[in-house]
């Protein structure tokens, strides 16, 4: 059974700036990868990179087995490769059930229709409005997108990226800036995803990435310095620098609990 | 508002689509000139046409977010094309103004695939040539167009062959707005589609969509061509009641100020460019008289005021009056 | 025949010179601080009319009015920009336009009010009526005066931008604010000084304009359509861009009148047309 996603030997740079070196990785059906890494180490790149949004200097990607390197953004997303961004990308003046209703209808081919009101798809309608039920956001439904908490429209975005029926789903930083009375929501939509979408998350949030994660990639200055099991990851040494500096004696008690030697976690 | 959170999905959109009264009340009030303003029907036919024209500028700026500074390409080239029609034996208006609608959308068309490919500075200027440059060939081909001094020799025949355009404007005033009320309800009927939505959604964040699947470039063409055969609509009008046709009617003059007329109304609401239209009209009419500077000095003023104080023009301003006023 | 064609490409690049001076600023206002500012012809017409009225009522030589054409417009520029145009940095495109052209209308009707809609007449000093003739080509001397001028100020920019310490501030603030902030560059102080030295040079430009293309309230429209034509063919941001897309919108400019003179201004709009399309950013612009 071919991967959900791989990428082989993909290469990015600016000039002199080398963003991706030889990335190589896969993700199975129904995976749930994790990909960590300090700041400016090349994540949003990479998933640039596999969307679309930049074209890789070398290398190549397949969705399913399939290749899409060369294939524009929005074709890819119809082949079910779907991803959220760090900084919500929503429609303001739109309310969620119009913004899901909108996706649901591109989804489907409805959108080029100009002679027909929206309102004779309720097809459409009820699954835009099922969606966000499952997502928690049945009650905010109706209030443009503006208005909504930040937490709410963190699930947003990921609710616009499930109308798409995605197979794969790459999601940035989706804990970023969610308050920690809004977080579990999230959490919760998170666990709940099929197990039919394979989703590769990039976090920082240590406890989110050990909670959901089976298998961890670390990526340190556009390539990837490890990849294994949270356990192994934690583990690790090499890792261990990268989100220390130097290993000094008493900077054990700096690290993340879970990734404190003898630490239990899962 | 609070009703919402009972209603079904499909129930609430519904009632987003449905006509307020205030709209009802809007249409009945564009009968009032036959009885109120019996002497200005000949200005309440070009108030209407202009109404029109911007109407299907918010169709592709307000809803689409294409800033276009030549729009008036597609309004000058149904203009010419009626024109021609009857100048040339086809007097017919209807089927003069369905030939102007087409020749002006298939052009739109064509312009379209250019057109839907650029944004910012780049799109501005880029539609702000293309309708210098037609402007430039009309002029040249003074032999079809009449150049500088216009087209002469257009004689309309009556509508259905009873109602004659006369010189109170009658039947001007009611052929015009009834196409008004026709493309409006058009107009009315994209925006409450799946399509209307995906604008809106273009215009929201234009990044978002591609990353749902969205052919972006395609919509965009879709509404820019339906866009131009509207103003098509609008040339093609002013040609047959006015039996004259003008360089003006495809000039740069004409697209800033249905740009200005739809600021004022406030863009993305549909009546914006109209009631923009009536206010702009009537006040041209009223005070330009004999010193075109008297009126570029109030209407900088007038933009500059709007910019600062009324950013979603007046209707924009109305809305926030009417919700500070339920909340209160 | 090669004199009509010398004749041509130095009237093109006198005419290009002048709209250099004129869309500089506005190609780096617009590249370095986002702001559509396209009331800058109307600062242009301003520098013309103050040269006029200091020319004529107070019988000023021709060059002792220049520095204050230039002062003038950058001083009223930087009062507009302090009162109107900075609650505006973060509006839309549309807004920025629509108000600054509202300001552009404003100055219209003032002009007119003032000066009258003809075209106002001055006398140049006799040193510059007449043309000097090399290789039995004669060149009008009032035009090597702007090409020489226009030249001066392109190197002086240039050598500004290079070698003062502002000039680098300059740079930094285009290429990254950001990042020109966090090393304590007065972002705003450098963009202000930018923003008044542009005006300030279309001022100048509009005052040279007066003997080559007349002067008149139309003005502060008329070159607004050349000036975006120049900048969005050069690319924003970018002196050296305006000064390569000034230089040839003149040239064609010219040659389109004088060769095909029924097609009127089609060649520089062909012309921009075909640049855009090929680089929507324009020949040197960024992103």
């Amino acid at each position: 059974m071919s991967a959900a996603l791989s990428t082989h030997g993909l290469d990015k740079s600016f000039g002199s700036l080398t963003v991706a070196r030889d990335i190589a990785l896969e993700l199975p059906q129904g995976a749930r990868y994790a990909l960590i890494g300090p700041n400016g180490a090349g994540k949003t790149t990479l998933i640039n990179l596999m969307t679309g949004l930049l074209r890789p200097d070398a290398g190549e990607i397949r969705l399913g087995g399939a290749p899409i390197t060369a294939l524009p953004p929005a074709e890819r997303v119809r082949r079910g490769l779907v991803r959220t961004f760090q900084i919500n990308t929503l429609f303001p003046n739109l309310n969620p059930l119009e913004a899901v209703t909108l996706a649901v209808c591109e989804r489907d081919g409805l959108a080029r229709r100009w002679w027909q009101r929206v309102t004779a798809h309720a097809g459409a309608i009820d699954e835009a409005h099922a969606i966000l039920s499952t997502l928690m956001l049945g009650n905010d439904c109706y209030r443009p997108t503006r208005e909504l908490p930040y937490g709410r429209q963190r699930l947003l975005e990921i609710a616009l990226a499930l109308a798409t029926r995605p197979k794969v789903l790459l999601l940035d930083e989706p804990a970023a800036g969610v308050p920690r009375d809004e977080s579990r929501e999230l959490f919760e939509v998170v666990a709940g995803l099929s197990r039919e979408i394979a989703v590769l998350f990039i976090e920082h949030d240590m406890n989110f990435v050990f909670r959901f994660a089976s298998r961890i990639i670390v990526m340190v200055g556009g390539r990837i310095l490890r990849e294994g099991t949270p356990d192994e990851i934690a583990a690790d040494p090499a890792v261990r620098e990268v989100y220390l500096g130097q290993s000094r004696q008493g900077a054990r008690q700096d690290l993340h609990p879970v990734l404190r030697p003898g630490a239990h976690h899962g | 508002m609070s009703a919402g959170a009972l209603a079904s999905p499909q129930a609430w959109l519904r009632a987003q689509a449905r006509w307020h009264p205030v709209e009802v009340a809007f249409w009945l009030a564009t009968l009032a000139p036959y009885w109120l303003f019996p002497d200005y029907l000949v200005l309440a036919s070009q108030i209407a046409i202009t109404a029109l024209f911007a109407l299907s500028l918010d169709l592709i700026l307000g809803y689409a977010g294409i800033v276009s500074l030549g729009h008036a390409a597609f309004f000058g080239l149904g203009a010419y094309t009626a024109g021609l029609a009857a100048k040339y034996g086809w007097g017919e208006p209807i089927s003069g103004l369905v030939l102007g609608a087409l020749v002006a959308g298939v052009v739109g068309y064509a312009a379209s695939f250019i057109v839907a490919r650029f944004r910012h500075l780049a799109l501005i200027m880029i539609t702000l040539g293309m309708g210098l440059l037609l402007v430039e060939a009309a002029n040249s081909a003074s032999w079809l167009t009449g150049g500088n001094d216009g087209l002469q020799g257009v004689k309309m025949w009556p509508i259905f062959n009873a109602f004659r355009f006369d010189l109170y404007g009658v039947t001007a005033y009611t052929y015009a707005l009834a196409a008004l009320f026709l493309v409006f309800l058009l107009a009315r009927r994209i925006i409450h589609s799946p399509f209307g939505l995906s604008l809106r959604g273009i215009r929201d964040n234009a990044t978002r969509m591609p990353a749902l699947g969205a052919p972006s470039r395609a919509h965009l063409r879709t509404i820019y061509t339906i866009a131009a055969v509207m103003a098509g609509v609008a040339g093609a009008l002013l040609a047959q009641t006015t039996e004259t046709v003008s360089l003006e009617s495809l000039g740069f003059q004409r697209s800033a100020d249905v740009l200005v007329m739809l600021i004022l109304g406030g863009t993305g609401r549909l009546y914006g460019g109209l009631v923009g239209a009536i206010i702009f009209m009537v006040a041209r009419d009223q005070f330009s008289g004999n010193t075109p500077q008297f009126w570029y000095f109030w209407i900088g003023m007038l933009l500059i005021a709007v910019v600062m104080f009324l950013p979603n023009g007046i209707l924009g301003g109305l809305a926030k009056l009417t919700a500070s006023w339920r909340r209160a | 025949m090669i004199g009509p064609v010398i004749g041509v490409l130095f009237d093109g690049f006198a005419y290009g010179m002048l709209l250099f001076l004129l869309s500089v600023g506005l190609s780096v206002t617009l590249g370095t601080m986002n702001f559509v500012n396209l009331a800058h012809c109307a600062f242009a017409m301003l520098g013309g009319y103050v040269t006029v009225t200091l020319m004529n009522q107070l019988t000023w030589p021709f060059f002792a009015t220049l520095p204050f054409a230039f002062l003038a417009a950058a001083l009223v520029s930087v009062l507009f920009e302090r009162v109107l145009f900075r609650r505006l940095y973060r509006a839309s495109d549309l807004d920025q336009v629509l108000l600054t052209i509202g300001l552009a209308f404003v100055s219209v009707a003032a002009a007119a009010y003032i000066y009258g809609t003809l075209q106002q007449p001055v006398q140049m000093p006799p040193y510059l009526r007449g043309s000097v003739t090399v290789a039995g080509v004669s060149f009008a001397a009032y035009r090597l005066f702007l090409i020489g001028t226009a030249l001066v100020i392109t190197l002086a920019l240039v050598g500004a931008l290079e070698y003062t310490r502002f000039g680098a501030q300059v740079r930094a603030a285009v290429d990254n604010q950001r990042m020109a902030r966090g090393l304590g560059i007065n972002v705003n102080g450098v963009f202000a000084v930018s923003f008044a030295l542009g005006s300030g040079l279309a001022g100048l430009g509009g005052a040279l304009a007066i003997e080559i293309v007349g002067l008149d309230p139309s003005f502060a429209f008329t070159y607004l359509i050349y000036v975006l034509i120049v900048i969005s063919v050069g690319g924003l941001g970018s002196i050296g861009g305006s000064f390569a897309a000034a230089t040839l919108i003149g040239i064609s400019d010219v040659a389109g009148k004088y060769y095909l003179p029924e097609l009127g201004s089609f060649l520089i709009y062909l012309v921009m047309l075909v640049v855009l399309m090929w680089r929507p950013a324009g020949l040197f612009g960024r992103r």
